[in-house]
């Protein structure tokens, strides 16, 4: 945007002068639309916030801080404390990448340093498939036919196992059900592997040629060249793909709504039933009135709230070292 | 060799060689002149396309060699199959013979691995890893296993001292490889190939994207890497082969109209001064005196 055009565009008309031309029309156009456009975004996203906001003041000022961040949701006596929504959701998420994201990388590298050119396409294609599968088909498929398999043949062998062992015993121990974090957190995985592996996968496609030469050249192996040449060129957009996916799998309301076991519970044991925020908006909200409903409504805050504070902390971090690497 | 200004004032930057520096490992050091690399009726392949046709020639040990001649004579091709860099090309494969210090270099047994570890490549383009300048030197002696701190300390510092580069940046190791200027890029670039201590440096084109300050200390760089080193030089500039080079190979592009095919051939390869002062070939002569290409 030149700010002399825009300040006295008369002037810049009526000028007879051969250095000054006019500017197209198909240019002050495409500069109006493209500003409108982006402005539209965020007064949308600013609409948002302010009338869901208004819509939960009731409970906000009803709970308070403490009210709110309690851990006892019980619409039949007016308790509305969205801790355990909140924990359901970042130990969902957090397993989710803890399962996707490894996996993720991997199948991009795979893809693009090791597969021939002419058979990485079609798994490109395969793995662009999964991202079609609707989340009330994952959902399905999760309680239906996953968590009473994994249940059986996993989940309680480990649970048995570690039982009374001090850490893993708290985390993986009894009780034991098909519903539980952990499944959403599979689930969630799943759901988010097909959006992170191919935006990796278009990141470490724009590592240039000359980069891995040079770590060729030296003697590397090619997973050394990976480590040397690749990674530190592409981490930042696999950070980036990362952050996508994490944005998903918080806000991901259908499938973990039937997975997660629907039961507000905060604790440690990864195999429990519990719940999301999400999941507890779509299950709960046709039936809520009054601060019922301004809480559900405010639970939508706080999740739109805890996605942007993890998106700018994440970012703030991936800042801070390409700075760092650029020398800048 | 007539020395120009600029290649003067880089000079004057040049190090003093340290207690640290003769204290470098010099069994790598040859006697100069004696053969290196012996190759026989190499073509290379790009798919169908025949890139380089039958080419022979002997490299010699401790000097340099420049490779010159017009875009598309191959001259490139043929240095990236000293080392098998062409290997990573999809589609390209080498006939001929191809002899490093008597092993066949495309033999069954031979690693493309281990044979670039002997024999280290600096590209047209610098191309630092995004690193910082430690860790871009000390990549190599990395991958070779080298873990002792104090050790890569060492080898970072010899490395860029022979690379003359460490006065400029040894107060910011730490610093990205990034933000070097081309030049220092260019010689981050040769000191992070020199810290394998390798045998062999192939260089392609290294100086064409600096200015000629930059070029000139590349070039001192290389007359004074040759006591330890064999370079191979691929250049565009023809001054750049008789500044530097102990002997020059001249490639052109031979055209067939019949097949409508063209191909990269060897014309003629001797002594620099023979080349460009007494060439053979008319097409050689034609190139030298500026005629052509």
């Amino acid at each position: 945007m030149s700010s002399v055009t825009q300040a006295d565009p008369a002037k810049q008309a009526g000028s007879a002068s051969p250095l000054t031309r006019r500017r197209p029309l198909g240019d002050r156009g495409f500069q109006i639309l493209a500003l409108a456009s982006g402005l539209l975004v965020l007064v949308i996203l600013v609409l948002i916030a302010v009338s869901t906001t208004q819509q939960s003041t009731d409970w906000f000022s009803k709970a308070g801080v403490k009210g709110i961040f309690s851990t006892d949701w019980d619409p039949a006596t007016n308790h509305f404390g969205a801790m355990a929504f909140v924990y359901g959701t970042v130990i969902t998420s957090v397993i989710a990448i803890i399962i996707a994201v490894p996996v993720s990388v991997a199948v991009a590298l795979l893809l693009t340093e090791v597969v021939p050119r002419r058979w990485a396409r079609p798994i490109v294609y395969l793995i662009d498939l999964l991202a079609v599968v609707p989340s009330v088909v994952w959902g399905l498929w999760g309680i239906l036919v996953f968590a009473p398999w994994i249940q059986s043949s996993v989940y309680s062998h480990i649970a048995s196992a570690v039982n009374g062992i001090p850490l893993l015993g708290s985390l993986f121990g009894p009780p034991v059900s098909g519903a539980s974090f952990f499944t959403a957190g599979i689930i969630l995985a799943v759901m988010i592997t097909p959006i992170v592996t191919s935006l990796s996968r278009e990141v470490i496609a724009t590592v240039p040629v000359i980069d891995k030469e040079g770590a060729y050249a030296l003697g590397a192996t090619r997973w050394e060249m990976i480590r040397g040449a690749v990674w530190p060129h592409s981490q930042n957009g696999v950070v980036g793909a990362v952050l996508l996916g994490l944005g998903r799998a918080m806000g991901e309301t259908i499938a973990a709504a039937l997975v997660i076991g629907s039961s507000a519970t905060v604790t440690s044991r990864l195999f429990a039933t519990g719940y999301s925020m999400p999941a507890v908006i779509a299950n709960q909200f046709p039936e809520a009135a009054g601060e019922w409903r301004a809480a559900l409504i405010g639970m939508g805050v706080l999740l739109f709230a805890l996605t942007i504070i993890v998106n700018l902390a994440a970012r703030g971090i991936v800042e801070r070292s390409t700075r760092r690497m650029r020398g800048a | 060799m007539e020395q120009s200004e600029q290649n003067v004032a880089a000079k004057t930057e040049l190090p003093k060689p340290t207690a640290l520096e003769q204290a470098a490992p010099q069994d790598v050091s040859g006697t100069p002149g004696r053969p290196i690399f012996d190759v026989r009726n190499v073509s290379v392949w790009y798919s169908a396309f025949k890139a380089v046709t039958d080419v022979s020639m002997t490299i010699h040990e401790n000097e340099i060699t420049a490779f010159i001649g017009s875009s598309g004579s191959g001259k490139t091709t043929v240095l990236r199959a000293f080392n098998r860099m062409n290997d990573l090309v999809p589609g390209a494969r080498v006939e001929g013979e191809m002899h490093y210090r008597g092993t066949p270099l495309y033999g069954k047994d031979v690693s493309p691995i281990a044979v670039r570890r002997r024999i280290g490549m600096v590209f047209q383009k610098p191309n630092p890893f995004r690193k910082s300048i430690y860790d871009n030197v000390a990549y190599g002696p990395r991958i070779n296993g080298e873990r002792n701190r104090r050790k890569l300390d060492e080898i970072v510092e010899r490395s860029l001292r022979r690379a003359a580069l460490w006065d400029e940046v040894k107060n910011r190791l730490k610093s990205s490889g990034l933000a070097l200027s081309g030049g220092q890029a260019q010689r981050l670039c040769i000191a992070r190939t020199i810290a394998v201590e390798p045998d062999v440096v192939l260089m392609d084109e290294p100086a064409s994207a600096l200015d000629p300050i930059a070029t000139g200390a590349i070039e001192d760089l290389m007359r004074e890497l040759k006591k330890q080193y064999t370079i191979i030089i691929v250049t565009h500039n023809m001054q750049q082969a008789t500044r530097v080079s102990d002997r020059t190979a001249f490639f052109s592009v031979l055209t067939d109209s019949k097949n409508d095919t063209r191909t990269g051939v060897l014309i003629e390869y001797g002594s620099t001064r023979q080349i460009f002062e007494d060439p053979q070939d008319s097409r050689t002569q034609a190139y030298v005196t500026g005629r052509m290409g």
